[in-house]
């Protein structure tokens, strides 16, 4: 070795020690005992619903990251899964990039060979006037609109593809129950302590919150919420059509007490969604059976009592529209009827808005509804979380590949910049949709019908929504 | 006296001579104009103020820290081409690289991650040996660079088409003799092999932001690292390069954003630039 100077020497006792630690990440960052740890993980996943085990599916299955050691904590314990010819009342519809997402992941094989109902049309009306929305998609795209997929389907899918002998790097604890959090605050020193009600520590460089709305992670990483509630509930159920069709479109009605929305499910049966006021939402659950229906297909039909001068000025601009050669939104499809619910297949679910003005620290990230909750309106919320799932696990692998430590902060800032530009526009845009139709003064009506006619008539904005709305 | 004594001692004096020599030469080659060098004295020795503080991410030379972000992968995908699902982690695997002016090792430590075998040389000893000492005491990097205090002049003679990347970051702007430096790190490089530089340009935007306001005023990077006169534009350096049987393949515009710590590539090479050129046969 070189003989060294004075001032190298000088430098090695003094500030190196510093430097050098900063790029080894292996030593402590607090004064926990190393004992007391049960397991160290590269990455910790905290919470096992749609977005967190795709998530961990997708970090196992990427050629750059199937090398670090992943960790997923689920807190309910394990589900089995049984196919039922009945439906659960719970389902979601994924748009194309979640698809892709999927099919990428080969978890979409495994619903496909179970059961998904494609979307090819969806119509949008509104009862307070008749202004209407109609989208299709051989219009617009050339592919579906959306598929409609249970949520135990679509878990027991990706969840096929996490156990998988090939995917070797993912550990999964059920019923896990996380007593706290302990975070680092230094980027280049990152180790999260996870603390376990049984006593057991785990740590990681990287911890994920997939923990949904509620988030413990969101919470330990002391950023702002933004959040607030509807007033209102999302009830669901199962029901039979009075008539089998192709049953292809999604029908969404807007009521002065928010939107009632049927999902297709197959050739007889759909899936609802109705958002109402929570009083509302309860008495529905209490009444008997076929009083239901008949509010729900009073909700789909009944004729809601119109302003006339809104009337007016609606069918004036549908014959202007008419006149310059556009769609006046007058050839509408009619809605199906409802002949009955498959019996105790009634739930409601609260409904509300929120927005961690942060997605990232250091050594930490949130995934999903932790990150961001929405009005199932637009049918958008874990097709957002599948986004963040894409975008974290592309970036990641792009740092790797770089040769930057996992918990670097430039990419984590990229996921963050990335996701919440795509996030919170179409947040806020729900928000506002929800905020506009639940109003029922004549001028907003009218100016809300207009624009409805307006949009529907325009079919480059009509692409331009669905193609925010499948990305 | 014994003959293997006498020999250890013969063997020990001509190191030691050589050495001596070699320090002598460095200095002398520097003063004098006798002989062609690359080195311009004061461009490697006002680092040895910034040793101290050479790996602090957030020190006086920051930026360079931050231009990993960007330079690596420049270096990496223009010696590999990967699609997407077939990349892993150590792209670089088995490629020999020389880092000319590697100073403390910023960017040969991060090539080595990718499993580059990395030689740093540098004309700065005091650099060299930071350089080996901080990778010594790096134990997350498995794969080490070599470092060596030498000018790649005298590298290449005994590393002669050895080489299948050469890198020259930020170290052109500080060379006396270019086309010398230009010409000893193409006979290192392996026909076919790439060589990569990034420098600032020398052009009048580059004067007022980089020089100026940068330097003087943001104090970003330290005061007098570049001298307006030393810089090239992309246009020279391409010349140079075709005329010593290279082809230029990629030129990049870099700006840094001293505010945000971060650099892009852009289209506008007036800032500064990042070029590849490959070695033709
Ligand atoms: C009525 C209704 C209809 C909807 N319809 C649609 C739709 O059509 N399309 C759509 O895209 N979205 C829809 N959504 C939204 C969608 O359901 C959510 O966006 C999605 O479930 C979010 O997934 P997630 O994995 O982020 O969070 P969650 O599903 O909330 O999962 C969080 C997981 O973390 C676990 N967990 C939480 N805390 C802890 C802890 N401390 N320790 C361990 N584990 C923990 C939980 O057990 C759970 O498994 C709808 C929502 C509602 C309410
Ligand atoms: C701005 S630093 C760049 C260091 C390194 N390439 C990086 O980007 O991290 C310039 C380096 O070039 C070195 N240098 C200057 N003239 C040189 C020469 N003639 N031969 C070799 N190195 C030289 C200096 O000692 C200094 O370490």
């Amino acid at each position: 070795m070189l003989p060294m100077s004075s001032s190298v020497r000088r430098f090695l006792l003094t500030k190196a020690k510093t430097y050098v630690r900063t790029v080894t990440t292996s030593k402590p960052a607090t004064s926990f005992d190393d004992d007391q740890i049960k397991q160290n993980y590269d990455i910790i996943i905290a919470g096992g619903g749609m977005v967190g085990c795709t998530l961990a599916c997708a970090i196992g299955k990427n050629s750059l990251l199937s090398h670090l050691k992943v960790l997923l904590l689920e807190g309910s314990p394990q589900q089995k899964y049984e196919f039922k010819p009945e439906y659960s009342n719970r389902v979601v519809a994924l748009n194309q990039n979640t698809k892709s997402l999927m099919n990428s992941l080969e978890i979409w094989q495994h619903i496909e060979k179970a059961r998904v109902q494609p979307v090819r049309h969806m119509q949008v009306w509104d009862a307070s006037s008749n202004a209407l929305i109609s989208f299709n998609s051989a219009d617009i795209m050339d592919d579906d609109v959306a598929y409609i997929v249970e949520n135990d389907l679509l878990l027991h899918a990706v969840n096929k593809e996490l156990t998988s002998p090939d995917l070797k790097n993912v550990n999964i604890v059920y019923g896990a129950k996380i007593s706290g959090y302990e975070l680092s605050k230094h980027e280049a020193l990152t180790r999260n302590l996870i603390k376990m009600n049984n006593g057991d520590t785990y740590s990681c460089k990287l911890l994920i919150g997939a923990d949904g709305a509620n988030s413990a992670v969101r919470n330990a990483m002391g950023v702002q919420y933004l959040s607030w509630n509807y007033d209102h509930m999302g009830v669901v159920a199962t029901l039979h059509l009075a008539e089998e069709t192709e049953n292809t479109t999604a029908w969404q009605r807007w009521l002065p007490t928010g939107p009632v929305a049927l999902l297709p499910l197959d050739s007889k049966r759909s899936s609802l969604v109705w958002s109402t006021t929570v009083d509302h939402a309860k008495q529905l659950l209490q009444l008997p059976e076929e009083q239901f229906v008949d509010a729900l297909n009073d909700a789909l039909w009944k004729q809601y009592p119109h302003s006339s001068a809104v009337e007016a000025c609606t069918s004036w601009f549908g014959s202007c529209l008419k006149s310059i050669g556009l769609p006046d939104g007058a050839e509408r499809q009619l809605p199906p009827s409802v002949k009955s619910i498959v019996s105790a297949s009634r739930a409601a679910f609260p409904l509300g808005f929120g927005h961690s003005t942060r997605y990232v620290a250091p050594g930490v990230a949130l995934v999903g509804d932790a990150a961001h909750r929405v009005h199932p309106l637009a049918g958008q919320g874990v097709n957002l979380g599948f986004g963040d799932v894409k975008d974290l696990t592309e970036f990641l692998a792009d740092a790797i590949y770089t040769g930057l430590d996992i918990t670097h902060h430039s990419w984590l800032e990229r996921y963050e910049s990335s996701r919440q530009r795509h996030n919170v526009p179409t947040q806020i845009a729900v928000d506002a949709l929800y905020r506009l139709y639940t109003v029922d003064l004549p001028p907003v009506v009218l100016v809300r019908s207009l624009g409805t006619q307006l949009t529907n008539a325009l079919q480059p904005i009509k692409k331009l929504i669905m193609s925010h709305a499948t990305t | 006296m014994n003959t293997t004594l006498l020999n250890k001692t013969r063997t020990i004096n001509t190191f030691l001579y050589k050495k001596v020599n070699m320090l002598v030469n460095l200095r002398n080659e520097s003063s004098s104009n006798t002989k062609r060098t690359t080195i311009d004295k004061p461009n490697v020795e006002k680092f040895t103020k910034i040793l101290q503080e050479w790996w602090d991410p957030n020190g006086p030379i920051k930026a360079l820290h931050a231009m990993n972000l960007v330079r690596v992968p420049f270096v990496r995908d223009g010696l590999i081409q990967c699609a997407q699902n077939e990349r892993n982690i150590k792209p670089l695997k088995d490629k020999k690289l020389l880092d000319v002016g590697c100073g403390g090792g910023i960017l040969s430590e991060a090539l080595s991650k990718l499993g580059a075998e990395v030689t740093g040389i540098d004309a700065n000893k005091e650099l060299v040996q930071l350089a080996q000492y901080h990778s010594n005491m790096n134990d997350e990097l498995n794969l080490k660079p070599k470092y060596q205090y030498t000018t790649i002049e005298d590298h290449s003679k005994d590393f002669s088409n050895y080489y299948d990347g050469v890198v020259a970051s930020e170290v052109i702007e500080h060379i006396k003799d270019k086309e010398l430096f230009v010409k000893s790190c193409l006979q290192a490089l392996k026909p076919e092999g790439r060589i990569f530089f990034t420098t600032p340009t020398r052009s009048r935007l580059c004067k007022i932001f980089g020089i100026w306001i940068a330097e003087y005023v943001m104090n970003a990077i330290p005061k007098g690292t570049h001298q307006y006169d030393m810089l090239m534009t992309p246009i020279e350096l391409t010349f140079l390069l075709e005329r010593n049987n290279c082809h230029v393949e990629i030129i990049n515009g870099l700006v840094y954003n001293p505010c945000t710590n971060k650099w892009d590539l852009i289209r506008s090479q007036q800032l500064l630039f990042a070029l590849q050129a490959v070695k033709l046969e």
